[in-house]
């Protein structure tokens, strides 16, 4: 391990760390606009100039590697004097619009010119002027603004592996845009707005809409798919202003979404804010006391066995745990949370979780994607599965439909035939899984939620059963619905004659059932239902809404405090952010309400109660943040037979997904450019 | 061809040239060609690379079309819109600038009729000013096509461009009647040499 | 005593005789190279380290300690050689002729020195407005594969050496040996963060030597007549011979091969045919291509061409273009356009060289006007200052030293015009 003395200090580091990483170990802030830990190193903008012994020039700390015996100076004239004059030109052709920037108040150039800069300005000549850029409906551009530092298009071409973004011309008529000035064709792409350093690319949908020490910032979880990113809320008043992306470097490093981030607008749009009784087929307002008082009285009416509950896939843990409970106690055996039909065995933990976990797939050599698009269904574990192809020795195939993962994929089939040869060792590929030292296999939902999927399943668990190493488990599911694994954990799954979603939607149909409550789930095809009476329980005027006979208003995941489980089985805390609008409330609270309506009252009269209920029931919910490895045994379930037809991807537009990014006008703007432009573009030149 | 057209494809016998090209740097370096091969594709389409010869070249050497459009907004040789089939390129760099090719630009614009940066309207000539060129004891010079043209006052460049408007092939090189980059009136050096089969 | 045309390398510089193979063996080209490969990569790099011979692009870094620095074994990575043709700096066309006219010692030397530092291939990078000289060559190097020259086991030595040759596409910073690499690489001439050096990490992520096409072609005949032949031209540490380009304000401007430590004024006297209106009337010469600060006409008197003499007058020999001024110069707009050319030049990666180089133009502009107040000079200076040492690569640095060479010099004449312009303003109010 090198040793080197950074400002008098004497310090030893790892070999391979650059001069810039050493300073930070050092205790030493180096200023730097175009360095960014998670992108290659470009070196350009000079602002981590330092001194070094016996070298007649300052050097680039960003780029230069630590050698042994090296003496660093961060505090001398010189380096000083070097800061001040990389200041001083990055200012030059900046514009003065402070004032009017979305960046103020958190831009890198306004907090290092204070730090390092001259107080004056010396430049008399006139300032450049660079027309904007069209970058799409996330990213808004003010390409004056722009210092080259060339962050954008390094995460474009790196990270989001989209080769779409250059800077064309030279010198100081260089210009950072996307190719022909399309949108940034990225799951990914407004990760860009937060490296960028100054205000050239700002946030389109929340341009000039707050300022950042107006907001109150709230750290929570994201619910938009089942990865559980690390997020901030920023509200004001009761809106949230913004979502963004939290440091997690075992979920999503520092990136999110863009659903992620802009669904949010969503949170605004066709609420229920006040509870709904249908009468004489449409929906009226009425009282919380007379609506918990219909609900009880229908709950009440109906025989245990004619009762069913669904939870739908943003639902927090605690309300599915209540709802759970208010279900056994009225008598239903049939409480739901696979509400896509997806055939996943709750009794063995390991055989639904994505057991190599996100972080873990930078271990893995090789990986089978079966009926998943991960880009798709989970973006971040895509940019993972994309960071570690760059990493090289990586092998990914696939079986379902053709896939644009942004790195190659090899297309072994399209559906459970070529997983059966596989699994049965008599696809080449299944050589390539054993003799691999890390392998991993992902299930999509794709692969499950379809009539054969405990046949697809049992295969899919025999190649699972050849990804196992000593402190290696290869086995995934890739979930889609961020309420899932905490809906498997609590075991919201049938226990009665109806075995699944699909039993109970025929069941609903056939009149075999009175009543059924759906907690906020969305994703059925409610013509299914029949006459039954729904009792709809959520926060968007989405299809559950629209079927529902009652509707008891909810609170989003911005709007209470829930435990939610991501695929990997890590539990994790979203927090209020802001209040529920109008009379919605926390769910657990209307849950724990309708329980003392119907004569069952829960035994719990405060969140803090609950969870201490949920946690005696389910001591793995008290381990938040953390991830428990299981082993994944045999597998005995029911097989049944595969079907010939191909896999299909359970998601058609990333951009709507769920009630909440179904009412975002951001999202629908995505969907409009990079769904239905292209759809129409491919239409007349295909 | 001064509008972009919407397709482009190089010629068979450029597509052929482009593979030798292609063929001197190792398996998975093509992008290596792209310089060349952008070359050949805007001879091939009146001196400049509309679009989609960008994505052409792009798409033919496994490029993204902005690494493409980035190599041809760098460098100078690459014109990105009508230039003129003739390109008319005078040095006015330091060297040249202290022998005047202040007055070889000016003669250059006044017989083609076009300031620098402009093109004939008839599309045929354009003219510019560039930076410097590599023959700078030779100065003033100018380019045209490929070729050098040297040791230039007023009136030799004026001469020039008349020739070549009249459909004439100036002869490239020195000027004033010297012989490439000897001294004027004879070499110095290299007098006392006599090489066997070198007659 | 001048250098006698016997000792001469470049013996067809102006053309004079064919390009050819036949008649290049004629002048003793590829004359024993089997047996020059013979000698073995040791004993050629060392002979070249004891000729002396310092790198003629430009930097001067000594060619066989440049050719030390390769891996003895490959680690299984390909070594390539790349010769930098991109000749572009203001003032220099020597490559130019030594392609042009005499191309077979260029080739001749890139086959000795691939095998010298263990590279099969080499490709040369060539300047892309060069056409005619890429023709020569383009012959030259097919005529030696024919000859069985180079390509697979090149005279007969059991060494196999492929040659390439590369066009650029106009680009003054791919003269840089990074930007050079990555413009070879098909991207832009963006010069790449040293560490890694080219001799660890260089073309496709291979150990490369990059060489000036000069450096190379002289390689040949110093194997050939030997490193004391060599060594004993010029003075210690600036040795052998060397292609000066002389422009600007003299009567006879041309390209010579001289001694190198030969006085300027008598470089130029006698072959240039003297300054225009006779030494007298010199106002200042740019010793080395435009990079390189001015020197006046009282240095001049007695300032050796070579890289120790120069140096020690805080300017440099560069690439040997000597550029002269007689006393009709407008000194400022004479650097004002070499400000423009940096700026034209700038890739724009770093920020000072981007912001810099249009800035120093913009205020030189007013300065050849005198349109600025006196405390703007030595504001000039510090953002040349500002510039030199802070970026990626060296261009920044060659656009900051005219400028400083100005002022050093010429702040007097700047003073003036402030002056003046100042008294026409208050003479016009």
């Amino acid at each position: 391990m090198p040793k080197l003395t950074i400002d008098g200090k004497l310090i030893e580091v790892e070999a391979g760390l650059t001069v810039l990483q050493a300073c930070e170990r050092a205790g030493v802030e180096i200023p730097r606009f175009c360095y960014h830990e998670r992108l290659s190193i470009a070196g350009n903008c000079r602002m981590c100039l330092v001194e070094q012994e016996r070298a007649p020039k300052p050097i680039a700390s960003c780029a230069m590697p630590v050698m042994d015996n090296m003496v660093i100076k961060t505090d001398t004239e010189m380096v000083r004097k070097a800061r001040r004059g990389v200041m001083e030109f990055l200012l030059i052709n900046h514009p003065l619009d402070c004032p009017i920037c979305d960046q103020g108040g958190e831009c890198d150039l306004q907090d290092q010119a204070m730090a390092y800069g001259f107080g004056r300005s010396r430049y008399d000549e006139n300032k450049r002027a660079v027309a904007d850029k069209y970058m799409g409906p996330l990213i808004k551009t003010i390409m004056t603004r722009c210092i080259h530092c060339t962050r954008c298009i390094r995460f474009a071409t790196e990270v989001a592996g989209v080769e779409e973004m250059g800077a064309l011309g030279r010198g100081e008529h260089m210009v950072v845009t996307t190719y022909l000035e399309k949108a940034l064709a990225s799951e990914m792409s407004a990760n860009v707005i937060d490296l960028c350093p100054v205000g050239a690319l700002t946030s389109k949908p929340y341009a000039f809409e707050a300022r950042p020490w107006e907001l109150r910032k709230t750290e929570s979880v994201d619910v938009m798919d089942a990865v559980g990113s690390a997020i901030r809320v920023d509200t004001r008043g009761r809106e949230v202003m913004r979502v963004l992306p939290r440091l997690n470097e075992d979920v999503n490093e520092e990136w999110i979404s863009d659903k992620t981030r802009y669904a949010c607008d969503g949170l605004t749009r066709q609420r229920l804010d006040v509870p709904y009784l249908r009468k004489d087929g449409a929906l009226r307002p009425m009282s919380w006391n007379d609506a918990l008082k219909a609900a009880a009285d229908r709950l009440k009416a109906a025989p245990g066995d004619r009762i069913a509950a669904l939870a739908g896939d943003l639902s927090d843990a605690e309300s599915m745990f209540a709802l759970k409970e208010l279900m056994t106690a009225l008598g239903s055996p049939h409480v739901e949370c696979r509400q896509d039909g997806a055939f996943l065995p709750a009794d063995s933990r390991a055989g639904y979780l994505f057991n190599t976990t996100i972080v873990g797939i930078e271990r893995a050599d090789v990986c089978l994607l079966v009926g998943a698009n991960p880009r798709w269904e989970a973006a971040i574990v895509n940019t993972r599965l994309r960071k570690r192809h760059l990493m090289g020795g990586f092998t990914v195939a696939a079986i379902g439909p053709a896939l644009d993962l942004t790195f190659p994929v090899q297309m072994l089939g399209d559906g459970p035939k070529a997983l059966a040869q596989i699994a049965a060792g008599t696809h080449p590929f299944s050589q390539k899984l054993k003799d691999a030292k890390a392998p991993m296999i992902v299930l999509g939902q794709g692969a499950l939620a379809r009539p054969d999927g405990a046949a697809v399943y049992a295969a899919a668990r025999k190649l699972g059963e050849l990804c196992q190493r000593e402190g290696w488990n290869g086995f995934n599911v890739l979930h889609t619905a961020a309420a899932r694994v905490g809906g498997l954990d609590l075991g919201l799954v049938p226990t009665g004659k109806l075995k699944d979603v699909n039993a109970i939607l025929d069941a609903a149909a056939s009149g075999a059932l009175d009543v059924v409550y759906l907690l906020g789930a969305d994703e059925i095809d409610m013509d299914r239902l029949g006459k039954v009476f729904v009792i709809y329980q959520g926060h968007h005027g989405d299809r559950g809404a629209h079927r529902a006979d009652l509707i008891l208003p909810g609170a989003a995941y911005t709007e209470k405090n829930g435990i939610y489980v991501n695929t990997e089985g890590r539990a994790q805390l979203a927090k209020l952010a802001s209040a529920p609008p109008g009379e919605a409330r926390e769910d657990w609270k209307i849950l724990r309400a309708l329980s003392e309506a119907a004569g069952k009252t829960l035994p719990y009269d405060t969140l803090a109660d609950l969870r201490g209920a949920l946690v005696k029931a389910h001591p793995g919910f008290a381990r938040i943040g953390d991830v428990t490895p299981s082993s994944l045994g045999s597998y005995s379930g029911p097989a049944g037979s595969a079907m010939d037809a191909p896999f299909a991807h359970p998601i058609a537009n990333f951009y709507m997904t769920d009630p909440i990014s179904r009412a975002s006008l951001t999202m629908s703007h995505c969907t409009e450019v990079f769904l239905n432009a292209r759809a129409a573009k491919t239409g007349t030149h295909g | 061809m001064s509008t972009a057209p919407e397709k482009f494809e190089l010629t068979p016998e450029n597509l052929a040239a482009a593979k030798k090209i292609i063929a001197k740097y190792p398996p998975g370096r093509q992008a290596s060609a792209v310089m060349p091969v952008l070359m050949l594709a805007q001879k091939q389409h009146d001196n400049w690379l509309p679009q989609a010869a960008l994505e052409y070249v792009a798409k033919l050497l496994g490029m993204a079309p902005i690494r493409v459009h980035e190599v041809a907004s760098f460098y100078t040789m690459y014109n990105l819109r009508p230039a003129g089939r003739v390109q008319v390129q005078v040095c006015t760099t330091t060297p040249c600038w202290l022998r005047g090719s202040g007055a070889v630009v000016a003669a250059c614009e006044r017989a083609l009729g076009v300031a620098c940066g402009g093109v004939t309207p008839d599309g045929r000539f354009g003219l510019k000013e560039v930076e410097c060129l590599g023959a700078c004891v030779n100065a003033p010079m100018m380019q045209i096509g490929d070729e050098y043209y040297e040791d230039l006052d007023s009136a030799s460049a004026a001469k020039l461009i008349e020739t070549l408007k009249s459909g004439g092939k100036p002869r490239p090189g020195p000027q004033s009647g010297r012989k490439t980059s000897e001294p004027l009136g004879g070499p110095t050096t290299l007098t006392t040499l006599r090489f066997g089969k070198d007659a | 005593m001048a250098l006698q045309d016997k000792d001469r390398i470049f013996t067809n510089l102006y053309g004079q005789r064919d390009f050819r193979l036949a008649a290049a063996k004629a002048r003793g080209d590829w004359d024993g190279t089997k047996e020059i490969l013979a000698r073995g990569r040791d004993t050629i790099v060392q002979q070249m380290k004891d000729s002396g011979l310092r790198g003629r692009g430009g930097a001067g870094f000594g060619a066989g300690l440049k050719w030390s620095f390769m891996p003895k074994k490959s680690d299984g990575r390909p070594h390539y050689l790349v010769v930098n043709a991109d000749e572009g700096e203001p003032g220099t066309c020597k490559d130019r002729d030594m392609m042009r006219h005499d191309p077979h010692k260029l080739v001749e030397g890139c086959l000795i020195a691939s095998f010298a530092i263990g590279a099969n291939a080499c490709y040369i990078y060539i300047r892309g407005e060069f056409a005619r000289e890429a023709e020569n060559l383009q012959t030259a190097i097919d005529e030696a594969y024919d000859a069985g020259l180079i390509g697979k086991n090149a005279c007969g030595s059991g060494w196999d050496c492929d040659l390439y040759l590369h066009r650029g596409s106009g680009a003054y910073i791919c003269g840089e040996e990074t930007a050079l690499l990555e413009s070879l690489e098909g991207k832009k001439g963006q010069p790449r963060l040293k560490p890694p050096f080219p001799a660890g990490a260089g073309l496709y992520g291979c150990p490369t030597t990059v060489n000036n096409v000069e450096t190379i072609a002289v390689a040949p005949t110093i194997l050939r007549r030997g490193a004391a032949w060599f060594a004993a031209i010029g003075r210690p540490n600036n040795t052998g011979t060397k292609v000066f380009c002389i422009s600007g304000h003299v009567n006879k401007p041309c390209n010579v091969e001289e001694e190198m430590g030969i006085p300027v004024k008598e470089l130029i006297e006698r072959h240039a045919g003297g300054v225009r209106g006779g030494w007298d009337n010199l106002l200042a010469i740019i010793p080395g291509g435009s990079s390189v600060p001015v020197v006046p006409k009282s240095v001049c008197d007695t300032l050796l061409m070579d890289f120790d003499s120069c140096k020690a007058v805080r300017s440099g020999l560069g690439t040997a273009a000597v550029i002269v001024m007689d006393k009709s110069t407008d000194i400022v707009r004479a650097i004002a356009r070499l400000s423009k050319f940096y700026m034209h030049e700038s890739c724009g990666q770093c920020t000072p060289c981007r912001e810099g180089t249009g800035w120093i133009w913009r205020v030189m502009e007013r300065m050849v006007r005198g349109e600025a107040e006196p405390r703007e000079i030595d504001m000039l200076l510090e953002v040349a200052n500002q510039v030199d040492g802070h970026t990626i690569c060296a261009l920044g640095d060659a656009a900051a030293w005219p400028i400083q060479g100005l002022i050093r010099h010429f702040r007097p004449e700047m003073e003036r015009r402030i002056a003046a312009y100042r008294g026409q303003r208050a003479a016009a109010e």
